[in-house]
């Protein structure tokens, strides 16, 4: 169990990636671009995703919204770049278990992401943690495999 | 006697409760309301003493359950200088009082081509029922645009009032601005050219004495749980003419005067807009808050979220806070809309809650106007009777900790 105080969470994980935001900006060329964002705040959000077989070779993000939703698409887009698009999906769906208070054992893989456990005490910002996540999770399902 | 705020929270049970540790600074009034012993102990007596359905059975206890009732309904509307209580049609809230008009007076009156005008400061309950309506109709929707400082463009009138309108329906307040609207102005325009005039007064009606006569208003609405009164109540008050011929809105019990197999007529008004059984105990507990409310006096209300404002604009300003609206008070509400540079105000309504500060945060039901404003959201502090100066000191205190975060 991870106990993070709110001025920690902001301070150590969150603040880092919402001030110098990896992988932030367009993605040229790219195979999916999706546009969501969070109805209840106005956080908006584009994904860039480029695969190469059954791998996601590329991934950015623009938007704009608070510190929460940003700084966990960057660590996002940390994570699963180069990953193959089943384990990116494997990934995503941690993070949502996680997110939804469900504890697991294979937590460890998730690495620095564990820092955004801190954010499900707070329950009305989860929505602002999950949205590039969500995001990804419909741009993977246009992902086409290689051929076998 | 003299308005104390310090005095008035000793009314609100709520206020003896904490909130992360902290004393509850509550500046959310805007969204809905707390509610104090005066109303909750009437509620609970309705249904300790009084609990019958009403019109109904004629025994006593259904005749003192229709008293309260109907002695609700005659204090709600007195205290909107309504001429009648039969001109009262109890609701579930604003945005049923205006869905109302959608599908009963607009339904009635109103034609493909023709116009239907509301404002660019509109709240969700009074944009996607016209929206909605003329989908299904092939009339038009129009906004009044609103100037820089978040003031309804009157000079436009001529261009946006036409004899295509039929329909003008706008805010007295607006529940992100504060503007208070000069709906009297726009009504004259409205009435020139024979169009219905329909105020959302759900903001206006916890803050400001109005009087619909003086608006020349045909319809207005307002809600019960933003001015100390329960959730699940709010009036619809409309010209008594008007209310005749318009068609029934749900069909049920109560609306009717006699049934066939085949068909039916309608009771009188407002019965012909409320079938069903009533929300008794909630209608009831909002006549308890025009009481407690007209005890306080609105004026006096009104002279202490002024001064709020006053503060509290002064002390935003003073930390560098961009404040959306108009910042002459005279026309302005105790609504503050308001952002930090640096700061997502999603981020701050987070971190001032560790203060025990509850602000609201997002787009307040007014996206479209959030686009006006060019910013995805903002921070909001809404002020109500039992706010001190001290609770907006509390605020900006929290609000300089959550810059010194993203410092």
């Amino acid at each position: 169990m991870v106990r993070v105080s709110l001025e920690d969470l902001y301070k150590e994980v969150i603040l880092d990636h919402y001030r110098t935001p990896r992988n932030k900006g367009r993605l040229d060329p790219h195979d999916v671009l999706l546009e969501r964002n969070n109805p209840l705040c106005g956080d908006e959000i584009e994904l860039f995703l480029k695969f190469e077989g059954d791998d996601l070779q590329g991934i950015s993000f623009d938007g704009k919204g608070c510190s929460i939703s940003l700084a966990s698409t960057s660590m996002m887009t940390e994570k699963v770049q180069g990953l193959s698009l089943e384990d990116a999906r494997q990934v995503t769906e941690s993070i949502k278990r996680m997110m939804a208070g469900e504890e697991e054992g294979d937590m460890n893989e998730l690495g620095d992401l564990v820092s955004l456990k801190g954010v499900v005490k707070y329950p009305v910002r989860i929505k602002c943690a999950l949205l590039g996540w969500n995001t990804l999770l419909e741009g993977l399902e246009e992902g086409k495999p290689a051929s076998t | 006697m003299t308005f104390d705020a310090a005095v008035v929270r000793k009314d609100f049970p709520i206020f003896e409760t904490e909130t992360r540790g902290k004393r509850l600074v509550y500046l959310d009034s805007a969204n809905t309301s707390q509610k104090p012993r005066q109303v909750l102990d009437r509620i609970t007596q309705f249904y300790e003493t009084e609990n019958a359905n009403v019109h109904r059975a004629v025994y006593e206890l259904s005749e003192k359950a229709t008293a309260a009732y109907e002695g609700a309904r005659a204090a709600c509307a007195r205290f909107i200088g309504a001429p009648a209580p039969r001109s009262v049609v109890f609701t579930r809230g604003t945005t049923e009082s205006i869905n109302l008009i959608r599908f009963t007076w607009a339904r009635q009156n109103v034609r493909e081509g023709d116009e239907i005008l509301i404002t660019e400061m509109e709240h969700h309950s009074n944009l996607i029922p016209w929206q909605l309506f003329v989908q299904e109709t092939g009339s038009i929707l129009r906004h009044l645009p609103i100037d820089d400082d978040g003031r309804l463009r009157t000079d436009l009138l001529e261009e946006y009032v036409t004899e295509k309108t039929k329909l003008v329906s706008l805010s007295l307040m607006s529940n992100v601005l504060g503007t208070i609207n000069p709906v009297r102005t726009i009504a004259d325009a409205a009435h020139a050219v024979g169009a219905k005039v329909l105020v959302d007064a759900a903001q206006a009606a916890p803050h400001l004495r109005f009087d619909v006569n003086d608006l020349d208003a045909d319809f207005l609405a307002y809600s019960s749980h933003k001015m100390c009164g329960p959730t699940g109540a709010g009036v619809l008050w409309g010209r008594e003419e008007l209310l005749e011929e318009m068609p029934p809105f749900h069909g049920g019990g109560e609306m009717i005067r006699e049934v066939w197999a085949d068909r039916a007529t309608w009771n009188e008004i407002p019965y012909k807009f409320e079938a069903g059984t009533p929300n008794l105990a909630q209608a009831v507990g909002m006549g308890a808050a025009v009481d407690y409310l007209e005890g306080l006096g609105m004026e006096a209300v009104r002279e202490h979220e002024l001064e709020l404002t006053r503060y509290a604009l002064e002390r935003l300003e003073s930390i560098g806070a961009t404040i959306y609206g108009p910042r002459e008070l005279h026309d302005r509400g105790g609504v503050v809309s308001f952002n930090v540079e640096g700061v997502h105000p999603h981020d701050m309504s987070t971190i001032v809650d560790q203060e025990g500060v509850c602000i609201r945060a997002g787009h307040h039901c007014a996206q479209p106007l959030m686009r006006r404003l060019g910013v995805p959201a903002t921070a909001r502090a809404s002020f109500y009777i039992y706010n001190t100066p001290e609770d907006v000191d509390v605020l900006i205190e929290a609000v300089e900790k959550s810059k010194g975060w993203f410092a």
